[in-house]
């Protein structure tokens, strides 16, 4: 077993810790972190693909802003103790078993697709990097790029309409 | 890497995070696991994008660019999601000054 | 060129023209009109028939073909009129019978007010035009539209005077009781149509035809003609409408439930005999005819001599029709088998005590009505007593178109008149056995007589006692009904419209709209406007469909 796959095998069991604690922690404050934990980890992974460009996005945009927001808007409510009421312990279960029935059904259902045999580039490999990328996003998805740079501008005013105190 | 790991690796944490939207009332933790979702989807993205490339590779064509789509995808995606999270926190913050909670049990007006 | 035989359709259309017009103008018509209107159609009729009858005669037998009635597939059902030897006999009996009983109906109906004699006579019309219909019939389905039509008149006819509500029951009880027969023939049909797929009688009694069916076919197929013949001609075990019958005006119940209707029945199985090759049934269709002659006279006051002639004729005492008649249905019976002949007998010992104990109630001993009655009596008017000696001649004569071999070689002309249509077996007993049978029959119903004219000579109106209760009350056979068949059916009625209804149909009815009820108000409960249950709600949605996607569609 060489580097790549402890690397691999390593970063998956984290994201996968990390992920149940999100959903498992009493504590908001607690979630955010252990979900930046998984951003972190799912970062690696994209360097472990050789997608430079989007690890750094994923850590800049994700677990930087994004998280960031979260945990303002958590300390602004002031949420960080373990008040959430939980949900009826049935309703519960029911959401696990429903799932993780989903997981088992997909899985069952995936494990003998046709592609099984193909192997994702690992380490090598130049598109992930910014100057493919880059040529790519202003050239032939240059549209998309300036239609997404409005529906950011709406999301701001939305946001800023929303929040505003009336 | 044999691409089968990375499709399983990405449904286990998609399904952790519908998990967590099926069991849990906080609607700040709700929209962290949809965006634990979303990554789940982005990983798998990067690695089909990179499984295309490595195919496109093995066919010969050392100049190839193939799968880069992929991951311009991702990359719409994460803006999508920023817009997303800005508005969705918006809202959870109008939310928690009407009803003072951010319990989505409370959030049931449909059905009147 | 077309048979002359084509027109024979006018036979029955001028009692259906009769029909309507008395029908629907009874309110209009004067009686005198009405009367000429309902006895004039029957009239052209009896003579078209009796033309028809010499046509046939001289050996035209034609099936005259009018249009198609029913077109299925590959079944053809038309409206088609066969006229040979057996039919052109009918036409002849129910035209001229049926022409006695309206003209003796215009005397006997005349107390009646005119929108009810119009009433009466469009059903009398309706009836001899279903009866035509019945025997002229060129196919099973055409002979089932007389057949029904019969029925609907008989029940009419004795439900007439319908205020009366025991009239109404009587009625009733008619139907019913038909119905029963009627089913059989329907499902004979019905059999014929699925095994042959055709019902007309020229094709059905081809021998190519017949070997087709087996033998269970042919058993259950006559066994079911039988039925409905026993219903229509009011024999065991369905007769017991018929007594009851005679609620209707008393021309109707003594002669067309007897005289004619009765007879549709024989009509039907002669019609059907390939299928039967029972040599009895042309004696017996000849018995039933004079049987139901003497039935008419019976109901007469003061004209005992016909009265006579009739219980004389019926009795079976030579030289009167019944005698040949009766006795060609022994002798048939005795070559079919000892016992069969034993029954026959004592039933013929029975009728003609049966007769001559009316005879003698009526006619002897003292008047037993009271004095207002007896101011009152007096001889009928001509229209009633002309068709009586008519009939009475005819009662004397009638038999002798039938006189066996023993007497007179080639004196059956009855059976060879119809032998193109019915085929006979051979009758192979000797002369002397036949002379003896005769001899015992006669000797038994004279004894008889003997017996009833002691016995009923001084007859003072008192409760009957012993066999004599159980003939009153129609051998009880009403009562076994009742018991049997009636009481179980009013039972489940009971239960079902008291149990099985309010519980089981109710609760259903009620039990589906409880049902949506308490559904709804529980999938109600799914719109509980809480996130959480929707995406609970819409995995377990995802779940399945991928579940179907993937392993169940393969």
């Amino acid at each position: 077993m060489g580097i790549t796959q402890i690397l691999f095998w390593f970063l998956s069991i984290v994201a996968i810790f990390s992920a149940l604690m999100v959903i498992s922690s009493k504590n908001p404050v607690h979630s955010v972190l252990w979900l930046i934990l998984t951003f972190f980890s799912i970062s690696g992974h994209y360097i472990l693909l050789n997608a430079q460009f989007l690890a750094i996005v994923n850590i800049i945009v994700y677990a930087g802003a994004i998280m960031v927001l979260f945990l303002f808007v958590i300390m602004l409510m002031n949420l960080n103790k373990e008040t959430e009421p939980q949900k009826h312990k049935w309703l519960r279960i029911a959401g696990a078993v429903a799932g993780g029935c989903l997981l088992l059904v997909l899985v069952a259902a995936l494990k003998d697709t046709d592609i099984k045999h193909q192997q994702a580039l690992v380490n090598t490999g130049g598109i992930g990097l910014i100057k493919n990328l880059g040529k790519e996003l202003f050239t032939t998805y240059v549209v998309p790029f300036e239609i997404s740079s409005i529906l950011f501008l709406s999301a701001m005013v939305g946001a800023v309409v929303i929040g505003k105190k009336e | 890497m044999p691409i089968n790991y990375y499709i399983f690796l990405s449904l286990a944490l998609f399904c952790i995070g519908i998990v967590g939207v099926l069991t849990r009332r906080n609607a700040i933790i709700i929209f962290m696991c949809i965006e634990l979702m979303l990554n789940a989807v982005n990983l798998l993205l990067v690695a089909f994008s990179k499984m295309h490339h490595n195919a496109a590779l093995l066919a010969g064509d050392a100049t190839t660019i193939a799968g880069t789509d992929g991951q311009l995808f991702v990359f719409f995606i994460m803006v999508v999601a920023a817009a997303e999270v800005s508005v969705g926190l918006a809202i959870i913050v109008m939310m928690y000054r009407n009803i003072h909670s951010v319990d989505v049990n409370f959030l049931n007006r449909l059905k009147h | 060129m077309q048979n002359v035989l084509q027109i024979v359709y006018l036979i029955p259309l001028l009692p259906l023209i009769g029909f309507l017009i008395n029908g629907l103008g009874r309110k209009h018509l004067s009686k005198s009109m009405i009367s000429a209107v309902g006895c004039g159609s029957i009239l052209i009729s009896f003579a078209l028939s009796i033309w028809v009858f010499l046509q046939v005669k001289g050996g035209n037998v034609h099936t005259a073909h009018y249009f198609d009635f029913i077109s299925v597939g590959k079944l053809k059902i038309p409206f088609e009129f066969k006229i040979d030897q057996l039919s052109s006999l009918f036409l002849l009996i129910i035209t001229g019978i049926g022409f006695l009983i309206h003209l003796y109906s215009t005397s006997y109906m005349k107390e009646e007010k005119s929108e009810h004699f119009g009433r009466y006579f469009s059903y009398l019309n309706l009836f001899i035009f279903s009866m035509l219909l019945l025997v002229m019939g060129g196919n099973f389905v055409v002979m089932f539209i007389g057949w029904e039509g019969v029925g609907l008149c008989s029940y009419l006819l004795i439900g007439f005077w319908f205020k009366k509500h025991e009239y109404n029951k009587a009625a009733s009880k008619a139907f019913i009781m038909n119905r029963i027969g009627d089913l059989a023939f329907l499902i004979a049909i019905f059999w014929l149509i699925a095994k042959l797929s055709t019902v007309s009688f020229d094709e059905v009694f081809t021998a190519a035809n017949i070997a087709k069916l087996s033998s269970l076919d042919i058993t259950v197929i006559t066994i079911l003609l039988f039925v409905g013949a026993t219903g229509k001609s009011a024999q065991i075990p369905l007769y017991t409408w018929l007594p009851d019958a005679m609620a209707g005006p008393t021309p109707v119940s003594a002669l067309i439930h007897a005289a004619t209707m009765v007879t549709a029945g024989i009509y039907m199985i002669a019609r059907s005999n390939i299928l039967y090759s029972l040599s009895v049934i042309h004696a017996m269709g000849g018995e039933q005819d004079i049987r139901n002659m003497g039935g008419l006279s019976k109901k007469l006051k003061i004209t005992f001599i016909t009265f006579l002639i009739g219980c004389i004729a019926i009795a079976g005492i030579p030289p009167f029709s019944g005698f040949f008649s009766k006795d060609a249905i022994l002798l048939s019976a005795f070559i079919k088998n000892p016992v069969l002949y034993g029954v026959a007998l004592f039933a013929a010992l029975l009728t003609a005590f049966y007769m001559f104990r009316l005879l003698f109630i009526t006619f002897s001993g003292k008047f037993r009505g009271t004095h207002d009655q007896e101011h009152h009596l007096h001889e009928s008017p001509p229209a009633m007593t002309i068709p009586l000696i008519v009939l009475a001649i005819l009662a004397i004569i009638g038999g002798f178109v039938g006189i066996p071999e023993v007497f007179m070689h080639g004196g059956d002309k009855l059976g060879e008149f119809l032998s193109p249509v019915i085929t006979e077996q051979e009758h192979h007993v000797s002369h002397a056995t036949e002379y003896m049978l005769m001899g015992l029959s006669t000797g038994l119903v004279i004894a008889m007589i003997i017996f009833a004219w002691f016995k009923f000579r001084n007859y003072q109106r008192s409760e009957a006692t012993g066999f004599g209760k159980v003939l009153e009350n129609k051998w009880y056979v009403d009562e076994i009904y009742d018991a049997a068949i009636v009481k179980p059916i009013k039972k489940a009625g009971t239960f079902f419209s008291q149990v099985f209804d309010n519980k089981v149909i109710d609760g259903m009815v009620n039990g589906v709209g409880r049902l949506m009820q308490y559904s709804s108000r529980q999938l109600r409960l799914v719109q509980s406007g809480q996130v959480g249950n929707y995406v609970l709600l819409m995995v377990i949605s995802m779940v399945l469909i991928f579940v179907i996607q993937f392993f169940l569609r393969k």
